[in-house]
């Protein structure tokens, strides 16, 4: 009989741990396994790598290697003898750098421009920090402090001798920033009173939260726009009339709070029953019970969502051109129109660079919803 | 039980061991999961793997039905070995039933329909066969009345029995059973280790990887006891409880026994 | 603790002062529109729908004259736009998206990472940003008029727009439409006979080839035997434009391509998130149980999958409608564009127009989470 059938059987001495046979590990084994474990699979493989090798050389040879990187006007990106086939035109951007970044907001204050992204990025960094002390106070920062301290900045307070600048002047990324902010910085404590106001027993409170939530995530963010663009001038006596840009961000910022909703209530749906009776049982009144138990583990819970509907509330933010906003996208558009930069390559260079910038942006913030969602993971282990 | 009629099967011995695994070697990545592993299993008979976890059990067992590959060594089962000819693999899947932790019963079909999928779909029963099959172990398994809801409505101890007789309808001639009663509630194992406890007088192979010592004391040939990835022990049960021969099992039972 | 009757009585004074500065605030602001509106001349009502547009839209799919047709007309063509925009660009990007979301799960290394390298990239560009490449990078660059490209098939190429073959039907294509039909009812029928025989004898039915075969062979067969009723008036090129054919405007191809990719983007998260909702014990079960993968496949883990994908999946459906409105940017006469573009700044009527162009997509968008909540509530009832 062998060892393998006998009925009782000690090992004697231990088997040591080997390494792996060697044509199934290292980067052999791994080749094997996921490039080419079948006919088909090697199949795909030679047509992804020959997708690669077709359009790869050609983007790298166009957006770095034969871009010009300096020059005063389109004649450093036109073809000519020397190169045949012209690249990305970063010149250009250099160039409009400052408008992309600043729009018509005059030279000689754009430092104030600076010190409001200095002082939002401390807000956002305290905030998204989670392991940041005292984010309370982080919260009061940014969603109290910081935008008093961003009107005065940028819009101008006469009687600190910062000089009022109409916000027909503004532009770029400088708008851009300002939508995407004052977006959440409202739609986030709107969307929270109506998610409780959802979820309220009283029927007119819900009733009406409902029919506002269904109605703004029914319509299309364009239409939202000129309803405020349009519509606002006309709903207020004359002498109230709101400036274009406001009126943009209250469309914007209703907008983004019916959808901030849904994703609040999503994370107040999420927290077990039993939270909302030990605070009853502990005597807590509503708010308290909100505010102190539920809303802060809420949005904890959503926090990755919050930051995807934030992603899109970025990316919506090109929108506002529809009722003339000069955002970062339309001062390209405006740019790249430009006779002393035109060529055959400067719409497609002023493209990448937008699309850089937001692919960065929103990019980072995915990573870091990633994260968020990573470490709440582990907490709850 | 009824006999397989398919032809693939008809190549099976029916005279060598269920099982037989010579110099098993398994890693993952660099993880030297399975160190060489030499085991027969005859047939008929019941064989219980104990030991701690991480020590390569469940790993063991999913190699018999190829739910896991492996890097080194043979595994030959029932007769057909396992290669990575799917051919082959199909053959010895229809032979070996499994039954899973999770129980993983099919959450959109019903009781019934679970238990008759594999039968239409695989040896190509017409339907009133399948269901008359099925019905006949759903009564085995003491559920015939559940035959026509939905998994949810099942309480944990249920479901795994579905699962035993969801592998059974395939009439199977090993069965594999991975942890069946560590995801259950305490007052439900007893059922479910009863309805165990059935199958092994039915004359049936099993091969079972468990901490319920008490069955493998009442049903087991023998007991295994495997730890980092080799095995240390085997014994017969009587003989490997009272006087657990090496150092390691020694300590695991310690542990496990109080 | 106040009284539950105490708090009754908050909870009702709390409705009424809303329902109360809510009412009041609109009348308020609907009084200073009125004043506002009139101060400016600007009519009030739906008339203007009867009155004459007197503007062009460069893509009509329904008869329409600037001179004769009404704004009511303007807005049935955009209506008609924006649906077919919206209808081509679903199909696509499902297409794309359940492509690329199956490939993020491939296990050949190179295939996944593509696939997520094109969803990553998309997603976190703005939509606005890729129709305007589309548009003014890609399609600028097609050739003028006196270089047009001509296509295999009789197709003409141009940056007025893509001038494709139109077919025109003869009478005996009605035949072929009906055999067509028939065939598929066929196919329907046998596809039930076979089940039928299945669940009698065990034997299953390969019935793929066979149907596809009959699909396509039967229909072929009246076609020639009806004299080939179908022909095609080829684009030619005329003096100033391009004559016969039917025309695809850039601006479309630009949507349809933006929108496609786009929204394909964000459905194949949705679907890679389905399919591995589906535990692999459940394909572990299947294949201990001997079942091959395609069975598998089709019996254990699409429709488990599609559970999941469904609800989320509409989601994007609905942005993808609603996204549609964004040929403002590029001039395609959408609804938005031709309605509460044109026909606002024509009328001055902003109240109206916006009104009825956010009740278009809100009925959408209502009719759709009605069909959903159906579709839910029936699942739910199954799996309880």
């Amino acid at each position: 009989m062998t060892t393998a059938a006998k009925k009782t059987y000690r090992r004697e001495t231990p088997a040591e741990s080997l390494p792996p046979p060697r044509d199934r590990s290292g980067a052999l084994g791994w080749l094997r396994q996921n490039l080419l474990a079948s006919p088909l699979d090697m199949a795909l493989t030679v047509l992804c790598l020959a997708l690669i090798g077709w359009a790869v050389p050609p983007l790298v040879r166009f957006f770095v290697l034969d871009a010009a990187w300096s020059g005063a006007d389109r004649a450093a990106c036109l073809a000519s003898p020397q190169h045949p086939e012209p690249g990305a035109c970063w010149a250009f951007v250099r160039a409009w750098f400052g408008f992309f970044v600043y729009g018509f907001y005059p030279l000689v204050a754009r430092w104030r421009v600076d010190l409001f992204f200095a002082t939002l990025a401390f807000g956002i960094a305290w905030l998204a920090w989670l392991s940041a002390p005292r984010r309370d106070l982080g919260a009061v920062y940014f969603f109290i402090v910081l935008p008093v301290l961003a009107f005065a900045l940028l819009s101008g307070a006469p009687r600190l001798g910062l000089i009022t600048i109409p916000t027909e002047l503004w532009g770029g990324i400088l708008v851009t920033v300002v939508v995407a902010t004052v977006g959440i910085v409202v739609s986030l404590p709107l969307g929270i009173l109506l998610a409780l106001a959802r979820r309220s027993d009283l029927p007119a409170v819900r009733g009406l939260a409902v029919a506002f939530i269904e109605f703004v995530r029914g319509v299309p963010l364009i239409t939202v726009l000129f309803m405020a663009s349009v519509m606002l001038p006309l709903f207020v006596p004359e002498r109230l009339s709101p400036d274009k840009l406001l009126r943009a961000l209250i469309g914007v910022s209703l907008f983004a709070s019916a959808y901030m909703a849904e994703v609040v209530r999503g994370g107040l749906a999420a927290i077990p029953r039993g939270q909302y009776e030990a605070a009853r049982a502990l005597g807590l009144p509503y708010w308290r019970m909100m505010a102190l138990v539920v809303l802060p583990q809420a949005l904890r819970i959503t926090l990755p969502n919050i930051v995807n509907t934030f992603i899109g509330l970025f990316k919506d933010t090109t929108l506002v051109f529809a009722v003339g906003i000069f955002d970062f996208l339309r001062t390209v558009e405006a740019a790249r129109a430009d006779p002393h930069w035109v060529t055959p390559v400067t719409s497609v260079t002023g493209y990448a660079f937008a699309a850089l910038f937001y692919f960065l942006c929103c990019y980072g913030m995915s990573r870091y919803a990633r994260s968020v969602e990573l470490r709440l993971a582990r907490h709850r282990r | 039980m009824a006999k397989p009629t398919d032809a693939a099967d008809a190549g099976a011995s029916r005279s060598g061991p269920a099982v037989a695994i010579a110099g098993l070697h398994k890693w993952y990545g660099d993880f030297h999961v399975l160190r060489d592993i030499n085991l027969e299993v005859a047939r008929g008979e019941r064989v219980v793997i104990c030991g701690p976890s991480g020590g390569g059990k469940s790993t063991l067992l999913r190699c018999i039905n190829r739910l896991e590959d492996w890097q080194r060594g043979r595994v030959v089962v029932d007769g057909i070995e396992l290669t990575d000819d799917p051919k082959q693999i199909v053959a010895v899947r229809r032979d070996v039933g499994m039954v899973f932790q999770q129980f993983n019963l099919f959450p959109h079909l019903t009781v019934l329909e679970n238990c008759t999928l594999a039968p239409i779909w695989v040896r190509h029963m017409p339907k009133k066969d399948a269901e008359d099959l099925a019905m006949t172990y759903l009564r085995r398994v003491r559920i015939p009345e559940q035959a026509h809801k939905y998994p949810a409505r099942l309480s944990g101890g249920q479901q795994q029995r579905v699962a035993i007789a969801r592998a059974l309808c395939m009439s199977p001639n090993i069965m594999l059973f991975d942890e069946p009663t560590s995801s259950l509630d305490p007052e439900m194992v007893k059922e479910v280790l009863d309805t165990m406890e059935e199958l092994a007088s039915d004359g049936i192979t099993m091969l079972v990887v468990s901490h319920e010592m008490g069955f493998a004391r009442q049903v087991a040939d023998r007991v295994i006891f495997m730890a980092d990835g080799q095995i240390v022990e085997i014994n017969e049960p009587k003989a490997f409880f009272a006087h657990p021969a090496h150092e390691r099992t020694r300590l695991f039972l310690q542990q496990v026994l109080r | 603790m106040p009284s539950r009757h105490a708090r009754r009585f908050v909870g009702i004074a709390l409705q009424a002062a809303l329902v109360v500065i809510v009412g009041g605030v609109a009348y308020a602001a609907f009084r200073n529109a009125a004043q506002n509106l009139a101060d400016a001349h600007i009519v009030s009502g739906f008339a203007f729908w009867n009155n004459t547009a007197g503007f062009d839209i460069s893509q009509a799919l329904i008869d329409y004259s600037p001179s004769t047709s009404t704004f009511g007309r303007a807005f049935w063509v955009g209506l008609l736009n924006t649906l077919l925009a919206a209808g081509i660009s679903l199909v696509l990007a499902t297409v794309i998206g359940f492509a690329a979301g199956i490939a993020q799960l491939s296990r050949n290394w190179l295939v996944a990472h593509l696939a997520a390298g094109y969803v990553g990239l998309v997603r976190n560009v703005p939509l606005l940003l890729q129709l305007l490449f589309w548009y003014n990078s890609v399609l600028v660059s097609l050739p003028q008029l006196h270089g047009s490209m001509a296509l295999p098939g009789g197709g003409i190429l141009n940056n007025r727009g893509l001038f494709l073959p139109r077919p025109q039907v003869a009478p005996g294509f009605g035949y072929v439409v009906t055999a067509f039909v028939v065939c598929i009812a066929a196919v329907a029928l046998i596809r039930i006979v076979i089940r039928r025989r299945q669940d009698r004898t065990g034997e299953p039915g390969h019935l793929l080839w066979f149907a596809a075969a009959l699909i396509i062979a039967v229909p072929a067969v009246v076609f020639f035997a009806a004299g080939s009723p179908l022909s095609f008036s080829v684009p030619r090129m005329g003096r100033f434009n391009v004559e016969g054919g039917v025309e695809i405007l850039p601006e479309l191809a630009a949507l349809v391509l933006a929108l496609s990719i786009y929204t394909g983007a964000f459905i194949a998260e949705v679907v890679r998130a389905g399919v591995l909702a589906v535990s692999r014990g459940q394909t572990e079960a299947a294949q201990s149980l001997g079942l091959r993968s395609g069975t598998t496949l089709r019996l254990i883990v699409i429709p488990q999958a599609m559970r999941v994908i469904i609800p989320p999946l509409t989601s994007q459906y609905l942005n993808l409608i609603k996204n549609s409105s964004l040929a403002v940017a590029i001039g395609y006469p959408d609804l938005v564009q031709v309605f509460a573009g044109s026909v606002l700044n024509l009328t001055g009527q902003a109240v109206e127009v916006i009104a009825i162009t956010m009740a278009v997509y809100l009925a959408v968008s209502l009719a759709t989470s009605l069909v959903m909540n159906l579709y839910g509530y029936a699942i739910a009832v199954e799996e309880r």
